[in-house]
């Protein structure tokens, strides 16, 4: 409350890319080339509702693993020395260090029918297996990606349970299932909110992975976005009217996310 | 060539070759004094093109834009796109200029039709003269008001020797064997799919009737099992890498992959193919437009058009330029295939709306699972999903207020 103005630069900068470009996607959306108000581009997204559900359900599976891999993972590395915590920490961050593309084209690589690790399998007489351009890859590729957004704010959030907490819990006599439900997580819920949304909307929207890890054919909310742009026919507001679309998702998933952390004076992101 | 990779290749070989401040040797050219004109007028020209799709000086090849920058003391600001659809939506969307812009055949068609392109002055382009007969008047710019060609190339087969024999490539129908399964590449925009079905079953590129473009949809639809991908750029790796058997792409693009690997092999298939010619256009928002036919004229200077002709692989309908090609250029099948075969190739043509929204919404069909919902899904969805949370925070609000008592 102190100053206001410090807060004037960000404020502008929200303003003019953030709110107007919001506005300007609303605007698009609701009207025709003309400029005339209609819903057809709305209703016309309708048509496809079978990519809407394909990339949210991609992205669903990609969080619930990516919260799967990153729950223990960061629990462990909490209870760990500062020395151990900074190197693991400096490890999952390296691979952000590369490019984002040039570590998704050297999965390609990877994947590939006569790639890295087929060769590997074929070794051992197996395979070889049929993994690149399949869902599971792009699947594979959001995990990869995004894993430590994941790791990171529950890592930081873990930091703040203190170990008396649970021995508290242990000393009256709770199992160690229990101690894990009632104490763990509940303190851990910002966290796991944070992270949730840091994978689950950078997925839902991504193009470049399913475009280099899904051949092309498992077709994703964000290419469908950008072929209304770069696509044939040039249709900025349909395009901006599927944005919207997934904007509206975003927004309901976060409001049900929000559920989980009801106290607001916990730390964490509020959205 | 049309490969974002390499348009980063050729933003950082561009900067390169800015930095570099040697002179270059300049090319010969029909008429010094005509590029003397804007000398000292200080002015600057903005060329939108291609990535790596002009000789830029790397590997001893002539830097055409500083050999044009030297001559006539015109700054070029060159920069570059990746697609036809990016220059149209750059172009669209306004707030930029460009004075040269060199697009493909139908998007020219398109931006002829929709009033975008400045008519040329011939005779400030004296070297039109040179360009080759069979490329003047083209079907997308039939008075040649508005374009002056610059490259052109056609689309064929490139496939693995190993696997797939002579015989078997010299149709599209490969494309839908069964004995290649996972084996085949197809081409990710949908013009050029749709091009290949509509081909194969004997009718136009250019159509409009739904029913045939509904047919190659299904067409398409029969071939996705067999496809291992759908991709552009990335069949360079996946055919030099034998990831796949078989391909459709550019012939320019396949004379490089057959470069890499020599168990490679090109052909055109006997139904007919597509012919694609790239021209240099002047759009309506050009500030500069005599320094602008300038350049188009010095890209027309016989050793300019050999010098790109070489250094991007594609072929040149410049009729002096070829003929001081090296024999092995010149007389390569692939390039440039008898006139027997380009009898038997069609170039795209602009398509009106309702079929090009056809295309998008179909390809779109073709690429995503087919699982039909009903159209009302998606509004209601997005009524439901506002409403749930408005809901989700009114209780939430009205659950802290009981909590504070």
């Amino acid at each position: 409350m102190k100053s206001r103005a410090v807060s004037l630069p960000y404020m502008l900068w929200m303003i003019i890319f953030t709110v107007i470009p919001l506005g300007l996607v609303a605007y698009f959306a609701f009207t025709t080339s003309d400029g005339e108000f209609t819903i057809a581009n709305i209703s016309q997204v309708g048509q496809y509702s079978g990519v809407l559900v394909h990339s949210v359900w991609l992205s669903i599976v990609a969080t619930v693993i990516c919260l799967v891999i990153a729950y223990p993972l960061a629990f462990i590395l909490s209870r760990k020395t500062e020395n151990v915590q900074r190197t693991m920490i400096m490890l999952v961050m390296l691979p952000m260090w590369m490019n984002f593309l040039l570590r998704t084209y050297a999965w390609m690589t990877l994947l590939e029918k006569n790639g890295v690790i087929n060769k590997i399998f074929g070794l051992f007489g197996l395979g070889p297996f049929n993994m690149i351009n399949t869902p599971g890859a792009v699947v594979l590729g959001m995990v990869y990606n995004y894993l430590p957004f994941m790791i990171l704010p529950l890592h930081s959030i873990m930091l703040k349970i203190d170990d008396k907490v649970i021995e508290a819990a242990q000393d009256l006599g709770a199992s160690p299932i229990k101690v894990f439900t009632k104490a763990v997580i509940p303190l851990s819920m910002p966290g796991i909110t944070t992270g949730v949304t840091m994978v689950f909307v950078p997925a839902i929207s991504t193009f470049i992975i399913s475009r280099m890890l899904g051949g092309g054919s498992n077709m994703m909310i964000g290419d469908l976005i950008e072929l209304q742009f770069l696509g044939n026919a040039y249709n900025p507001n349909l395009g901006s009217a599927i944005s919207l679309v997934l904007m509206v998702l975003i927004l309901l998933c976060m409001s049900v996310l929000n559920q989980f952390d009801a106290d607001d004076d916990r730390e964490g992101m509020i959205v | 060539m049309k490969k974002f990779a390499v348009m980063f290749m050729a933003a950082a070989l561009t900067a390169m070759s800015v930095m570099s401040a040697s002179a270059v040797d300049l090319p010969k050219v029909e008429d010094e004094n005509y590029y003397t004109k804007f000398k000292d007028d200080n002015i600057s020209i903005n060329v939108y093109n291609w990535g790596e799709y002009i000789s830029d000086g790397s590997d001893g090849s002539l830097d055409v834009n500083k050999a044009f920058e030297e001559l006539t003391g015109i700054d070029v600001v060159y920069t570059t796109f990746a697609s036809n659809e990016e220059l149209y939506a750059k172009l669209k969307s306004g707030g930029v200029s460009y004075d040269i812009i060199i697009p493909s055949d139908y998007m020219i068609g398109r931006m002829i039709a929709e009033d975008m392109l400045e008519p040329l002055n011939f005779e400030n382009i004296p070297n039109f003269s040179m360009i080759d007969e069979k490329f003047v008047n083209p079907a997308f710019d039939p008075e040649n008001k508005y374009s002056v060609p610059y490259t052109w190339g056609v689309v064929g087969l490139i496939y693995n020797t190993q696997y797939i024999s002579e015989e078997d490539a010299k149709s599209w129908d490969i494309l839908w064997d069964e004995r290649y399964m996972g084996d085949i590449l197809m081409f990710s925009n949908s013009r050029d799919a749709f091009g290949i079905a509509l081909k194969k079953l004997g009718y136009s590129f250019n159509t409009t009737d739904e029913d045939e473009i509904n047919e190659a949809a299904e067409l398409l639809k029969e071939q996705k099992p067999f496809v291992q991908a759908y991709v552009m750029d990335e069949i360079f790796d996946k055919m030099q890498g034998e990831e796949a058997a078989v391909a459709p792409y550019y012939a320019g693009d396949a004379i490089t992959m057959i470069e890499a690997n020599e168990n490679l092999a090109f052909s055109i298939p006997k139904e007919g193919t597509n012919i694609f010619i790239d021209s240099m256009c002047i759009p309506k928002s050009a500030k500069q437009k005599e320094a602008a036919e300038m350049y188009i004229n010095f890209m027309l200077e016989t050793e300019v058009a050999a010098a790109n002709c070489e250094y991007i692989g594609y072929s040149t309908p410049h009729a002096e330029a070829l003929k001081t090609l090296d024999e092995e250029i010149s007389s390569n099948p692939i390039a440039y295939p008898d006139d027997e075969t380009l009898e038997n190739t069609e170039s795209f043509l602009y398509l009106p709306k309702a079929t090009s929204d056809l295309y998008d919404k179909l390809w779109t069909q073709i690429l995503s699972n087919d699982q039909r919902y009903n159209e009302w899904f998606v509004p209601i969805l997005m009524v439901v999903c506002v409403a749930v949370s408005i809901g989700i925070n009114i209780m939430r609000s009205i659950k802290k207020k009981r909590n504070t008592y």
